[in-house]
């Protein structure tokens, strides 16, 4: 055994079956997936950073924005639609994604026109998503002017009764319990906080003003749903480059066939995963 | 690896039915604990997280598993994959008791303020010129 041993360590490895030669493949996968995969987890990483610090932010605040009366508002004037239109993005995102898994199935029949009729469904439905982000940004910047630095939707920590109505959804003599939110409107450049009397608790009687929300709301809101768009938005790009290439042929005649195709749709199921994560702790939680 | 053709044209059909009605029955959940569908209904916060970290795990299990492919890979790269992930577990442990920390502190000053704002600083015969910490 221990001649043995020694020989083998002489001969540096020369009888392991080839392990040290090269060429074999533990992890039975190409390099450009495998790379593709540590990528997709180093940005993994990236997003739960920041997903993380929205939720040491949102402990540290005493109050948060109720996403169901944030996001309420759904194209054609309709208001009081909670997640309704969050829920519709989410399907636009699932059906890009099976439209793409159905394109790289089609490239493994090394079907062309299959291969470049999925992947114009995809690329439909990532432009459609992106759409959709462009829409809720603008209801929000434009029309409920929430920036990064300014957050209009508080919450009430006590019972009260409004003084003035703002001419929206809020009346003169509208009572509110603590839990109950508010969106703060602009009125010609100007913020009209309502004025309310508070109705129980140590300050009875006293009269006060609305209060902006938690200001690291909005900051959070656009630099994370802005960076998965990004990625959304680079994604169509990759996907629309493919797309051309799978048109002029270029992988027919590659060794490896519509690997380009897989790699891409990699990427695509996981901007469709982080979606899932960015929904769970913005919309529902 | 187990890839007909027209059954993974099935199993994708599939996954995406049941991942398009786990969307659906999270969102119902969501705005049934909160009191949008019956009135007066509520269900625990911290149920609803749980329950809504359940339902958006196991679509991430379906799309990274299926979608991906992950599935099909062999134990060694779904485990370099994988496992780094559950590194997170305590950074997102940490971050949160740490969020919450800040929290506490900010009320404690705030409350510290408002003590000192009503006392009287006549018992030691001096004048303090108090000042307000501006938190936010």
């Amino acid at each position: 055994m221990a001649t043995d041993t020694l020989k083998h360590t002489e001969v540096d490895h020369q009888n392991d079956d080839g392990s040290w030669d090269g060429a074999s493949e533990p992890f039975k996968a190409s390099y450009g997936k495998l790379m593709m995969w540590y990528f997709l987890l180093s940005d993994a990483f990236t997003f739960a950073g920041f997903l993380i610090s929205y939720g040491a932010l949102r402990m540290s605040s005493p109050s948060w924005p109720v996403p169901d009366f944030v996001f309420s508002t759904f194209p054609g004037g309709i208001h009081h639609a909670p997640l309704l239109f969050v829920t519709l993005m989410t399907f636009i995102l699932l059906a890009s994604s099976f439209t793409m898994v159905r394109a790289v199935q089609e490239g493994h029949q090394e079907n062309k026109k299959g291969v470049t009729f999925w992947m114009i469904l995809t690329i439909v439905g990532g432009l459609g998503f992106l759409g959709c982000q462009a829409w809720e940004w603008n209801t929000l910047i434009g029309g409920e002017s929430v920036s990064y630095h300014t957050n209009p939707f508080g919450t009430h920590t006590e019972s009260g009764v409004y003084l003035a109505g703002d001419g929206h959804d809020i009346e003169e003599g509208d009572t509110f319990v603590p839990g109950d939110s508010y969106l703060i409107h602009k009125h010609d450049g100007e913020w009209g906080n309502l004025p309310y009397q508070v109705t129980d608790g140590p300050d009875t009687g006293e009269i006060k003003e609305m209060e902006f929300g938690p200001r690291a709301f909005g900051a959070l809101f656009f630099f994370i749903t802005g960076f998965h768009g990004f990625h959304v938005f680079s994604g169509v790009i990759f996907l629309i480059i493919i797309m051309v290439n799978v048109i002029s042929g270029l992988y027919e005649e590659r060794r490896n066939g519509y690997e380009m195709v897989e790699k891409i749709g990699l990427y695509w199921h996981f901007v469709d995963l982080v979606w899932v994560f960015v929904f769970l702790v913005f919309y529902l939680l | 690896m187990a890839h007909d053709y027209e059954t993974s044209k099935k199993l994708a059909l599939k996954i995406i039915t049941i991942l398009g009605v786990i969307t659906l029955v999270e969102v119902a959940f969501a705005l049934l604990g909160k009191g949008y569908i019956i009135d007066g209904f509520h269900i625990t916060a911290w149920i609803m997280g749980i329950l809504m970290i359940a339902f958006s795990a196991a679509k991430a299990y379906l799309i990274i598993y299926e979608f991906m492919h992950m599935k099909y890979e062999v134990p060694g790269l779904v485990k370099s994959v994988l496992l780094p992930t559950f590194l997170l577990v305590w950074g997102i442990i940490a971050f949160l008791y740490e969020g919450n920390d800040w929290g506490n502190r900010r009320d404690l000053i705030e409350n510290k303020n408002d003590e000192k704002r009503f006392e009287q600083p006549a018992e030691t015969g001096m004048i303090y010129e108090i000042k307000e910490i501006d938190l936010y």
